[in-house]
């Protein structure tokens, strides 16, 4: 084996080796934390950079084997670096609504309850459809 | 040496996911389960990944990708529906 080949192979070991380790610390994260919205950043920001690492390791390995690059892994990296933090905002908004509603079985932080904002307006996730919107019910 | 780094990789997700799972049985909250899940799809991804460096071939991609779409269609049609009873309005 030439001494390139068994470096590439090396970057591609510990790219692996890292991407597993950020996917465990991850998840640990999420055993771990104690409420709900440390909870968030365990899988949100860890286990995504663990698995960026691990397809950065893809494309080097098949570099590497092929000669090619390819740019699959690179559309799935995208895609999920773009998502996460959507997902993670719609799980804090439905932990907030939940805490406010009281059905969230979590104790109280040190925050409080979510309180309604102070204007005549309620939150977005209380609100009736807009009228003229398709879900507003007026002659369905 | 790819070997032992596969192994590693395979290992460590596989533990990442069996503490996924211990979230998803104990909540406590259903915002816990959706996040769990979510996890799950993201590890289950990466095992994806990392079979496709073993086993050597550049079919397995579109699964990922699949995966990465689905589950992220899946995490966001359950939180609407328990922030809006509705999915689509």
């Amino acid at each position: 084996m030439s001494g390139g080949g068994s470096l590439a192979e090396w970057l591609v070991s510990a790219l692996i080796v890292l991407g597993g380790s950020f996917a465990l610390i991850g998840s640990w994260g999420l055993v771990r934390l104690p409420s709900l919205m440390e909870r968030l950043h365990g899988p949100t920001k860890a286990t995504t950079l663990g698995l960026g690492a691990m397809l950065v390791a893809s494309v080097a390995w098949f570099h590497l084997v092929d000669g090619q690059w390819t740019t699959h892994e690179m559309l799935i990296s995208v895609f999920l670096f773009v998502t996460a933090p959507i997902s993670a905002n719609l799980i804090a908004k439905v932990h907030l609504h939940r805490l406010r509603h009281g059905e969230a079985a979590e104790p109280v932080g040190p925050a409080g309850t979510p309180a309604p904002p102070s204007s005549g307006i309620d939150w977005a996730t209380h609100e009736a459809p807009h009228e003229g919107t398709p879900g507003d019910l007026v002659g369905d | 040496m790819i070997e032992t780094a596969l192994g590693f990789g395979f290992a460590a997700l596989g533990l990442a996911l069996a503490m996924n799972l211990w979230r998803l049985f104990k909540g406590p909250g259903v915002a816990d389960r959706i996040l769990a899940l979510d996890t799950m799809v993201i590890n289950v991804i990466g095992i994806i990944v990392l079979a496709g460096i073993a086993g050597g071939e550049g079919t397995s991609f579109e699964a990922a990708l699949l995966l990465a779409m689905v589950g992220f269609v899946g995490t966001v049609a359950y939180a609407k529906f328990l922030l809006r009873g509705d999915i689509i309005e």
